[in-house]
């Protein structure tokens, strides 16, 4: 007996690693390089609030400097590194001149750790913050190429050349679709600073960082150079139609878009019989919006009948709101079965706060995947089979009641054979 | 007769055995340990760090940061997400939100644990749970349920004040998961599991290297087939023993030895 429960629990063992080793999905670690160079480029103020002593004792143009050089030092080898002053000349109060004053202290590319470091030991707190003209310069830089583009920005005061509102040619710079990204950094900051600062994160889908500390501040640099340096899927920039005759036509990929408030678009999808679709959407919202929102996929037939929708709908503190769909067409007997033309509607209800531009639009990102269907279900169990003591007591009762029955029979029929 | 007696009851109590032991075998994600475990967090569904089930993801970041991990998930395991965030040494009332998204980016539900929680004054750090509803290998395609794929976590704060953003905080991620087993096998499966871009075909650059994929979690490799589940074995020893509890009842009805009516020596 002991033998027998021993060979019972050698089985269970057997099966406990089968199911173990089906079920657990293997291993997948990223690791993707080769990708177009990622570049980054960072901008540096270097206007006269920089001499202020607040930061660890020293001024905050001396832990910028230090937390330059420890972060050339750290650069992947991979990254295009370029820098970017803002404020470093014009000594003047001639506003106009002011705010023309940036320089390309460093030029995107190739990185010669001595000469970036060379450059950046001469700079010296001088004039003027002009935030605005400096990123749009900066998106310049950068532009050509196919890799991720990224702009840092390290600033201690709020932009001294408005009317140009920073935050608004951050979101220019992003609708322009070419995958830049701005993340900031706040030395010291006052709240204006710190609120335009995290305004032009949110614009770009950048981060929003404040320091205090010289540490803080290489850490973070460093960190998000790394981060320029991950490879992630470049997007396909497309326009949907207002309607699904005019959509354009997509293939499995990610594309991205901008949509509107209250706008509505258009793409259209071949999925042929056996095939799924799935879809799934996220609509960013990069300038401050009302407190609830929400966005709707909905996939639709030529003729427009719906036929599944995703909707998601929130309140509150987001980047993006977002959601899906799976349409998996019925495989087909008829061998001239054609693709059908699916349309997917995106559209959101953001609302925008007062006073925000609507234009450009909120920026839209699109997955489309077409794969194999699904396999039949026929059964709300697995191959409709059971489990569970009551099953087994049903078929324990069963096969007893048919064995009593057939033995009853027997005897019945063994009895009928006697007499006659 | 006494050796099937004998044979019968061994076999009962094989079966007994084996049927829930069998049925609590729980293929339980191994824990692959904290090595290599990533350091780092991704600011969007596109950029989201991927983890194993199993892992401690940590990562640095600002109050205000959107953090994304993903994981993925097969069918029959039921996820748990827990985040732990350290928050910097003063500040003020802070909530804090963990986010979970299937491959589709759709927004799943969380059973129980503390999805949002408030850290007052001065709190340290915030811990936050999702246990999300069990994987399934199929549902239809206008329900909403967990489907064997990438899962996002999205880890952020909802509710700050000013002065608090942009504050160095660091957070932990672990998604562990407990192996519902057969209680939750449906028929049917995917053609493929929800992973994002799985349908863009990745080659090979010439200098042997990948391009960056959306999720790279695979598409063939690794997932459960779902045709397997204990509802075989479950099934298979209730055959067994209603097949045994039927020459029980035969036997019964056979009663022991000659019948008793026919007269000795017949």
């Amino acid at each position: 007996m002991i033998r027998r429960q021993r060979l019972a629990a050698g089985v269970c063992a057997l099966l406990a690693a089968l199911t173990a080793g089906l079920a657990f999905p293997a291993g997948a670690v990223a690791d993707e390089t080769g990708q177009a160079a990622p570049k980054v480029e960072l901008v540096l103020d270097v206007s006269g609030s920089m001499r202020t002593r607040d930061i660890d004792g020293g001024t905050r143009m001396a832990a910028a400097k230090q937390a330059f050089n420890e972060v050339l030092d750290a650069t992947p080898e991979e990254v295009q590194l370029g820098i970017r002053t803002l404020g470093a000349n014009y000594r003047g109060d001639d506003r106009k001149e002011g705010c023309k004053d940036t320089e390309r202290l460093y030029p995107v590319g190739p990185l010669n750790r001595t000469d970036a470091k060379t450059a950046v030991a001469t700079l010296a707190p001088t004039g003027w913050t002009p935030i605005g003209p400096a990123l749009l310069k900066a998106a310049d830089d950068l532009n050509g190429g196919a890799g991720t583009r990224r702009i840092v920005l390290i600033s201690d005061g709020e932009d001294t050349c408005q009317p140009l509102d920073p935050c608004v040619v951050a979101r220019e710079i992003a609708a322009k679709g070419i995958g830049l990204t701005i993340d900031t950094l706040g030395l010291v900051p006052d709240a204006k600073t710190r609120d335009q600062l995290s305004c032009i994160a949110d614009a770009t889908g950048g981060t929003y960082t404040s320091v205090q500390h010289k540490e803080e501040l290489s850490d973070r640099v460093g960190q998000l150079v790394d981060r320029a340096a991950d490879p992630v899927v470049t997007p396909v920039a497309t326009e949907g139609a207002d309607r699904c005759e005019k959509a354009p036509a997509l293939k499995s990929g990610l594309y991205t878009d901008r949509e509107e408030f209250g706008q509505e678009r258009w793409y259209k999808v071949e999925v042929g019989p056996g095939q799924e679709l799935r879809a799934a959407v996220s609509v960013a919202d990069d300038r401050t919006v009302g407190p609830h929102y929400g966005v709707l996929l909905r996939a639709v037939t030529v003729h427009g009948r719906e036929i599944v929708r995703g909707e998601a709908a929130g309140t509150g503190r987001t980047d993006a709101v977002s959601t899906g769909l799976r349409y998996p067409k019925p495989d087909s007997d008829d061998d001239d079965a054609t693709a059908e033309t699916v349309c997917l509607q995106v559209t959101n209800s953001f609302s925008a706060a007062a006073g925000v531009k609507t234009r450009p639009g909120l920026p839209l990102e699109l997955t489309v995947d077409v794969v194999d269907g699904p396999s039949g279900h026929h059964d709300v169990a697995s191959f409709g089979l059971g489990r569970g003591w009551w099953l087994l007591g049903a078929l324990v009762l069963i096969g007893f009641v048919a064995g009593l029955l057939w033995g009853w029979l027997s005897r019945w029929r063994v009895a009928v054979w006697r007499t006659n | 007769m006494r050796i099937t007696r004998v044979l019968g009851a061994a076999l009962l109590a094989l079966g007994l055995a084996a049927g829930p032991a069998a049925a609590d075998s729980s293929p339980s994600p191994s824990a692959s340990g904290d090595d290599r475990a990533p350091t780092r967090a991704g600011t969007s569904f596109r950029t989201a760090t991927e983890i194993e089930q199993g892992q401690q993801a940590t990562a640095s970041g600002s109050t205000g940061d959107y953090l994304y991990w993903s994981f993925p998930a097969d069918v029959g395991q039921r996820p748990t997400v827990k985040a732990t965030v350290k928050l910097p040494g003063t500040h003020g009332s802070q909530t804090w939100q963990l986010d979970v998204y299937d491959g589709l980016r759709r927004r799943q539900a969380c059973q129980y644990g503390a999805q949002t929680r408030t850290a007052g004054q001065g709190v340290p750090s915030v811990e936050l749970a999702c246990v999300l509803r069990t994987v399934r290998g199929w549902s239809e395609p206008w329900a909403n349920d967990p489907l064997p794929g990438t899962y996002y976590v999205r880890l952020t704060v909802v509710d700050l004040g000013a002065s608090d953003l942009g504050q160095p905080v660091s957070a932990e991620v672990r998604a562990d998961s407990k192996d519902i087993g057969g209680a939750a096998a449906v028929d049917g499966s995917l053609g493929k599991p929800l992973v994002p871009g799985v349908a863009v075909k990745t080659e090979e650059r010439k200098d042997g290297s990948k391009p960056a994929v959306l999720s790279s979690f695979g598409s063939d490799d690794g997932w459960s087939s779902g045709w397997w589940s204990d509802r075989w074995v479950w099934t298979a020893i209730g055959g067994v023993l209603a097949a045994l509890a039927g020459i029980g009842g035969y036997a019964l009805t056979r009663g022991s030895g000659r019948p008793s009516r026919v007269p000795p020596g017949a």
